[in-house]
């Protein structure tokens, strides 16, 4: 369980707030207008900003003070998920061995992961010679060799067209579906949250708000939610 | 001076080395190198003082005397070879050195009174061009002549040094007049001997300020005649160069044996070839070839060394108002 | 602790001189007048190259010809031209017997003196023009062929994409660079005084000669060496201010493409290229076409010494790089400035504190091979640096949160982020500090070993001893040296490329 406790995040003149919890294996959507908040509730969840009050806790554990690659979380960004000097395996294989000292094992691991992305023989290519779906895919990849409890996405498919942002997120769903993992996923678009996320935290005026079941937001949107879908 | 060997741990020194006493000259860099009189002084030292001949080198003779007075007291030299007459005033002031008890027969151009300092060998300066080309016959003709002339700056180098108390010497209060006709002839002022040496051989300039020996290096070593020394009507400003032996020094009667063996036939006999100057007392068997055509100065000017002390400075200053305008 | 090392290798010896002195002594007006003049050329040095580098370095960042590869090597080389040797190439050309000259006469024009503040300005920008042109072409390289892509889809025009793109670029590298230049030219000696055409262009290093053999007042030596570090730190200090930024983002490491620049802008590049290339490349070839006869005929001593200047340039290297690397990762500016300041210390009272120091444990002498080394990796470090530091802080700003995301650090960041992607610019930062050192006399003819020599010191003794055929054939192998050197280097950067 993912418990943002009295969260209050700052940077710069900008603050967010939050206090809920999130269920192991839940998925949730963040939803709201740019420059609300979300990447900055997935810094502070993933570590990368410390709180300036409250606490994020995995399983009652306090997180802070951990270093982003001790938390239990595995996350994508928005661009620059892949050494662009290494080919794929190894971009892969930093999922399992920071150090890349990877046993026979790994490399069996990283193989299968490749596989299960449709990724099957890219072992060797360099990310510059991939397509922007397969890019994608090699980051997921590496987020199911992870097998980190917490999956975060920060837009990784906002680049992608419709068709292929689909199926990048059944693809998703299918990771996390393997690995039991929950998702916290940042998305602009409703028809995303309603095709992956259990439930929706709306972030907007500073607050990320308690995260309600997607359909019956959707149904009924809160003033937020209505002015940002227009 | 064998512990610091032991100390440094570089030389393993051997118990027959540890039982040869080391007699340590400071010279400057030119003097001990492969084509300087170092290594043949080393050899035929050590075959007649069953000692070792170690030399410790600065870049030349104005470091050498600094050199010494950062170490001052607790220096290793026992010799100090390579200043010159407008160093040693400044020299005998440090104490550091001890008078010496050579007694010879020099065949220089002036009386030799220094108490502390054997002369080894001398020379004067002259500007050396192509022959053939016009030859200027004083600093005035210079000035009034269009030729291109390079010299060495005098903080710097010892011929810059010369070529200051050159004019000081021949002109007194109207150097700086001298100095501001030159202005429009120099090329440039280098800060050492060789660049403009160098410069000159590539034909940057009419002129370089060297020695009077200079064309013997280019008949003996290259049987080249075509550079020659300018004779000046106002006479030529000399350098002796000298060593002396260090007060303080562990091995005085090494020390001693050597300035004795500095102005001995053997010693004498290899300086023109090598350092290319005049030895201090001519070798029985008379100069080398190529020495005998070079010009004779009709006057041979040099400034006592407290005068040296004394007018450096100011001379120093006028030559760089003359010619910074 | 990296900067802590480097400014006690600096302040250490400064101090010794000082201690020894038993005070600081005054400088004379003509040492002001020799500081104004130090401080006015170097300015006039680094904004001319750094000035004239900037229109070639684009050029080159957006044209593909035929030879620009080895052109951007060649662009390596005067910087790391022996200085004696660079004298004598641009002197084969603009001195009194020089091609220009020649030329000049040949169609019944004036000769042109090429002694003057005008020599000292041609012969520095000859020496950092081009180090500023590679210098500003990783800049170029650094910023992400897809802001390109972006700049000619909306069809930019060259005036907005300059603006966009390339000035937050230059922004941030040019302060540096133009830093650095100063501070290499307040140090320039042998330019400044063979060039300078008379007493009025001196330097604070000659003044601190003087003070030192001339007036033996270490006091102000000291001073003058302090007044030195103190203007280049407030250069640096500058710089540091003016170049705050963060990196260009990230890319995928396309090969930089671009699609702007008409016939016009073509036509002005090409000019460029091709003035620079001539400025460049003629005096190289004129040093190597003298030198060439005299190769063959070096007496044995010469090739001894070249010995042992690869071990000291190899030494220096093992030094400098790990120090620059050391000094560039914690990304703090200040450090990057004490490392800018090493260039500033006067090789003689460095030399002379360092006697100083040493002389109480052992007899300086002894280890004058290893001194050097050390001195001329401290001369070489402000060079690593710069070639490392830009790079070092793209790669944090771009990869830095996926790497801490993925919890790689210490020994698996720098094997599998750092060190490949900083692995062109520490080829050409060891490179550049191996050829440097190989190529400077330093503090060896401070205390010279008469039974061993670096081959810079030996081309000295060989033309102090009449002996300048000798001397150019030395003069050459050095060249050779310090290219091969800086070549290799390099090379071993770019291959990592492929």
């Amino acid at each position: 369980m993912l418990t943002l406790d009295h969260l209050r995040l700052e940077q710069g003149a900008f603050s967010l707030t939050a206090n809920w919890t999130l269920a192991a294996g839940e998925t949730l959507a963040l939803i709201g207008p740019s420059g609300a908040g979300k990447s900055t509730l997935l810094a502070g969840i993933a570590g990368f900003l410390e709180p300036v009050a409250g606490r994020v806790l995995w399983q009652d554990r306090d997180l802070t003070g951990i270093a982003p690659g001790q938390r239990p979380v595995a996350m994508l960004f928005q661009d620059a998920n892949l050494f662009p000097h290494l080919d794929v395996a190894r971009n892969v294989g930093l999922g399992l061995r920071p150090d890349l000292r990877l046993t026979r094992e790994d490399r069996a691991k990283v193989g299968e992961a490749l596989d299960r992305v449709g990724l099957g023989g890219f072992q060797t290519r360099k990310p510059g010679s991939l397509s922007g779906g397969q890019q994608s895919r090699a980051a997921l990849a590496r987020a199911l060799v992870m097998r980190r409890p917490v999956l975060m996405l920060d837009e990784p498919f906002s680049a992608l067209g419709p068709a292929m942002r689909t199926e990048m997120l059944d693809l998703v769903r299918d990771v996390i579906g393997e690995t039991g993992a929950s998702l916290v996923m940042v998305t602009h678009d409703p028809g995303d949250a309603a095709r992956i996320a259990d439930r929706i935290s709306v972030v907007a005026d500073g607050v990320a708000a308690e995260p309600a079941p997607t359909r019956a937001l959707l149904d009924n949107p809160p003033e937020a939610l209505r002015d940002y879908l227009g | 001076m064998k512990h610091l060997i032991y100390a440094t741990g570089l030389v393993l020194a051997t118990q027959a080395a540890a039982e040869t006493p080391v007699l340590t000259i400071y010279t400057y860099d030119s003097f001990a190198t492969e084509w300087g009189p170092g290594p043949q002084l080393e050899t035929a030292f050590e075959e007649a003082c069953g000692c070792d001949v170690n030399f410790v080198t600065v870049g030349d003779g104005a470091a050498l005397l600094s050199r010494l007075r950062l170490e001052g007291e607790s220096t290793e030299a026992d010799i100090v070879l390579g200043l010159d007459t407008n160093l040693t005033a400044a020299a005998h002031e440090t104490g550091l050195f001890a008078p010496h008890e050579v007694s010879a027969d020099y065949d220089l151009p002036i009386e030799w009174t220094d108490d502390l300092f054997v002369p080894f060998d001398w020379g004067y300066f002259a500007f050396i061009g192509q022959d053939g080309a016009p030859q200027p016959a004083n600093f005035r003709a210079l000035a009034e002549s269009d030729q291109r002339v390079l010299i060495q700056d005098p903080r710097s180098s010892t011929p810059g040094l010369g070529l200051l108390l050159w004019v000081k010497a021949a002109y007194g209060d109207e150097a700086p007049a001298i100095w501001e006709e030159l202005s429009d002839n120099i090329v440039t002022v280098t800060p050492g001997w060789s660049e403009a040496y160098g410069m000159f051989l590539d034909g940057e300039g009419d002129l370089v300020l060297s020695y009077t020996t200079s064309p013997a290096y280019h008949i003996i070593a290259e049987d080249d005649a075509t550079k020659v020394a300018l004779p000046f009507e106002e006479g030529h400003y000399m350098q002796v160069e000298v060593a002396g032996m260090v007060a303080g020094t562990d091995q005085p009667e090494l020390a001693k044996s050597f300035l004795d063996f500095l102005v001995s036939d053997t010693a004498q006999g290899v300086l023109p070839t090598t350092n290319w100057m005049y030895p201090a007392v001519s070798p029985e068997g008379g100069l080398p070839d190529g020495f005998d055509g070079l010009i004779e100065p009709s006057k041979a000017l040099l400034l006592a060394p407290e005068e040296v002390a004394q007018t450096r400075n100011e001379a120093l200053e006028e030559w760089r108002n003359a010619l910074s305008r | 602790m990296a900067a802590l090392g480097v400014a006690m290798l600096l302040l250490g010896p400064l101090g010794a001189v000082l201690w020894r002195a038993g005070g600081a002594g005054m400088p004379s007006p003509a040492d002001w007048a020799a500081l104004r003049f130090t401080v006015m050329q170097a300015a006039l040095s680094a904004i001319l190259s750094c000035g004239l580098a900037i229109p070639v370095a684009r050029a080159l960042a957006r044209r593909r010809f035929a030879g620009r590869q080895a052109l951007i090597l060649l662009m390596g080389a005067p910087f790391i031209l022996p200085v004696i040797v660079a004298i004598a190439g641009l002197l084969a050309i603009f001195g009194r017997n020089g091609l220009l000259n020649q030329g000049l006469a040949l169609i019944g024009l004036e000769r042109i003196d090429v002694f003057g503040l005008h020599g000292i300005l041609l012969a520095h920008v000859f020496f950092n023009l081009p180090l500023a042109v590679r210098l500003l072409l990783e800049g170029w390289r650094g910023i992400p062929t897809e802001r390109f892509r972006l700049a000619a889809q909306l069809d930019m025009p060259p005036g907005a994409m300059f603006r966009l793109i390339e000035w937050p670029m230059l922004r941030q590298r040019v302060p540096g660079i133009l830093a650095v230049i100063f501070a290499v030219c307040l140090s320039s000696f042998a330019v400044v005084l063979i060039l300078g055409g008379g007493p009025a262009a001196t330097t604070v290093e000659l003044a601190i000669y003087q003070a030192f053999s001339f007036d033996f007042d270490l006091g102000k030596a000291a001073v003058l060496s302090a007044l030195q570090l103190g203007i280049v730190a407030g250069a640096a200090g500058l710089a540091l201010v003016l170049a705050r930024g963060r990196g260009m983002g990230g890319g995928l490491d396309r090969p930089v493409q671009r699609w702007d620049g008409g016939p016009w802008a073509a036509r002005g590049d090409a000019a460029w290229i091709a003035l620079t290339a001539v400025f460049i490349v003629t005096p190289l070839i004129l040093v190597l076409v003298q030198g060439g006869a005299t190769l063959l005929s070096m007496p044995l001593l010469v090739w001894q010494a070249a010995g042992v200047s690869i071990l000291v340039a190899l030494g220096s290297t093992l030094v400098a790089v790990p120090l620059a690397f050391a000094l560039a990762l914690p990304r703090r500016d200040v450090v990057e400035g004490v490392g800018l300041i090493t260039l500033a210390a006067s090789p003689l009272v460095l030399g002379t504190g360092m006697f100083l120091l040493i002389r109480p444990f052992a007899f300086p002498g002894n280890h004058v091979l290893v001194i050097t080394s050390i001195v001329n990796a401290a001369m070489a470090l402000p060079f690593v640096l710069r070639a490392i530091s830009p790079e070092l802080r793209a790669i944090e700003a771009d990869y830095g949160r996926l790497a801490d995301s993925l919890g790689m650090t210490g020994w698996a960041r720098m094997r599998w982020l750092i060190l490949p992607r900083l692995r062109r610019s520490l080829g050409f930062g060891a490179g550049l500090c191996a050829a440097l050192s190989m190529g400077d006399l330093g503090v060896i003819a401070l205390f010279p070993p008469p039974d061993a020599a670096t081959l810079p010191l030996q081309i000295y003794r060989l033309m102090g001893s009449y002996q300048i055929e000798a001397a150019a054939g030395g003069s050459l192998l050095l060249t050779f040296l310090c290219f091969g050197l800086f070549f290799a280097f390099d090379r071993m950067g770019r291959d990592a490329d492929t």
